[in-house]
């Protein structure tokens, strides 16, 4: 079964932090995500550009109307996510409580992947 | 055993069973109905089977390959259930007590709302029906129906596991498994609104899954503490209202209508807990009711250990209504001011501000004071903030007493 763990935090607050600490936590992420590739869990992630960099489209009529910033204004933004295989939703919270934001003051959201029907031949 | 006792005593046994061996809740739940339908039709004329649950197992795992293949499933689900029916063999059939446990596991799971947890518990290991939830909630029956389906599409498709916590998380999820029971039994013994007071059938449905606890958990106090907590409140229920529907206060409750055998389970079940080892929340508020419960008269109630035991709970378990409750213990153990410095203080915080029975209590040591104008002020605060009809009578009742 797959999980999209989706890490939400302060952007801002994340900005601030200084150069040291940013390379702290960079190297905790950077062990999670071995751990989390040693275990066979891991199946994709990444970080985001921060949401000054997002652009919105939307089709109107059918034209493509795009607008500068995020989907929605709000206190934490989407950061970056996994994409993890675990075997049932408490496996992929414990997996999910051991991403560095998630002590850090952000919020982890834990998303079952939807199956999609087997195309039959 | 008659089918309509098996369905009222063993359903959430056969059910937690058939789960396992379907792993689906849905098919399960229909399948199960499906079975009981067949008993209906077989047993009067065929005679009833040797092993009653066993033959619904059996049968309801028939129905459900039946409507396996009668259904267009989506094809992943449909493979998974079959999956699961071909990992176990027709001998596992057999419901084992583990079945029970990993059903209220799953129902009490902290990614679940409460609301949910509750109604899932109710609706699959004490067998009641939806519109029996919704009654006892007071909820239309479609929104309690939305709320169940709502929970078993997340069981299903968020993955929530059926299985029994391993050791090193059992103490927390247990906590959320006896903080449902515990809501379930509250909500039944003191409504938080509607117009009655008491809804025994919640109580029950409670002490029942209480006692399936300690059967399947024997080596757990504080499931004891629980049960013991339930059986020695719920000994008292009868006399909580008189014949009007009014409240009665513990003070006039007439002890000797109290049932005293369940008093005596619950005593003893306390006093073994706090034999155990250092006593954890449930087994403190229990003390606390076996002592109130023990009292042969209201002057009788030994309020000092009372009082002593409520601080031992604000430590174990802090809240501000546990402060609230032992503040009034402190009133009756060492003097009514006391205890009114320690409710102001408690106001003065302002987290009970919206909590009708810290002005109840405010209101009570005012009236013993002979401050009846501060008393009638409070009397009106709680007014301004109970819901429950039986209690805002009991509360204007109060008020004009002291006013007249």
């Amino acid at each position: 079964m797959q999980y999209m763990l989706l890490i939400y935090g302060d952007e801002k607050q994340r900005a601030r932090v200084p150069e040291s600490e940013r390379n702290a936590v960079f190297q905790q992420y950077m062990d999670f995500t071995q751990g989390i590739v040693k275990s066979g869990h891991f199946r994709a992630g990444d970080a985001l550009e921060p949401t000054a960099s997002a652009t919105t489209v939307r089709v109107k009529s059918g034209q493509a109307v795009t607008t500068d910033g995020p989907f929605a204004e709000t206190k934490e933004q989407l950061g970056g996510y996994y994409l993890i295989e675990a075997k049932n939703l408490d496996e992929a919270v414990a997996i999910a409580a051991r991403i560095p934001a998630a002590r850090m003051g952000g919020s982890i959201e834990v998303r079952p992947v939807m199956p999609t029907p087997k195309v039959e031949k | 055993m008659p089918i309509a006792e098996l369905y009222r005593e063993q359903y959430g046994r056969i059910l937690a069973t058939l789960i396992r061996v379907l792993g689906d809740f849905d098919v399960a739940e229909e399948a199960l109905q499906e079975a009981f339908a067949a008993a209906l039709e077989q047993w009067p004329t065929q005679g009833t089977p040797a092993s009653p649950a066993a033959w619904i197992v059996a049968t309801a795992r028939h129905k459900a390959v039946d409507r396996l293949r009668r259904r267009a499933w989506l094809h992943k689900r449909r493979d998974e259930i079959e999956r699961h029916l071909q990992a176990s063999a027709p001998e596992d059939d057999a419901p084992v007590p583990d079945d029970q446990l990993r059903l209220i596991f799953t129902c009490c799971h902290p990614a679940l709302v409460v609301e949910a947890q509750v109604a899932l518990t109710l609706r699959t290991l004490c067998g009641l029906s939806t519109e029996e939830i919704a009654r006892a909630f007071l909820v239309p029956g479609p929104t309690m129906a939305q709320r169940l389906v709502r929970a078993k599409a997340k069981i299903r498709d968020a993955a929530i596991p059926y299985q029994v916590p391993p050791d090193r998380e059992l103490g927390e999820r247990l906590d959320a498994v006896m903080a449902v029971v515990y809501l379930v039994f509250n909500e039944g013994y003191s409504a938080s609104f509607g117009s009655q007071v008491v809804r025994p059938p919640l109580c029950e449905q409670a002490i029942r899954l209480g006692r399936m606890l300690t059967e399947l958990l024997p080596a757990q106090p504080e499931c004891r503490a629980l049960l013991a907590l339930m059986l020695l409140h719920d000994a008292r229920s009868s006399t909580r209202v008189d014949q009007n529907g009014d409240i009665v206060l513990l003070e006039d409750q007439d002890r000797a209508s109290w049932n005293h055998a369940q008093i005596a389970e619950g005593a003893a079940l306390v006093e073994a807990v706090l034999r155990a080892g250092p006593p954890g929340r449930y087994a403190l508020e229990a003390a606390i009711a076996a002592l109130h419960a023990q009292a042969p008269r209201a002057a009788a109630t030994d309020w000092p250990q009372i009082a002593a035991l409520y601080g031992l709970l604000v430590r174990v378990h802090p809240s501000p209504v546990v402060e609230l409750n032992r503040a009034v213990a402190v009133a009756m153990a060492d003097g009514l001011e006391r205890g009114l410095a320690i409710i102001d203080q408690l106001d003065a915080r302002g987290e009970l501000a919206s909590y009708h029975l810290l002005s109840v209590a405010r209101a009570e040591l005012l009236r013993r004071l002979a401050r009846l104008e501060d008393a009638a002020a409070a009397y009106r605060r709680a007014l301004g903030l109970v819901k429950n009809e039986v209690e805002r009578r009991h509360l204007e009742r109060r008020l004009s007493e002291i006013e007249g």
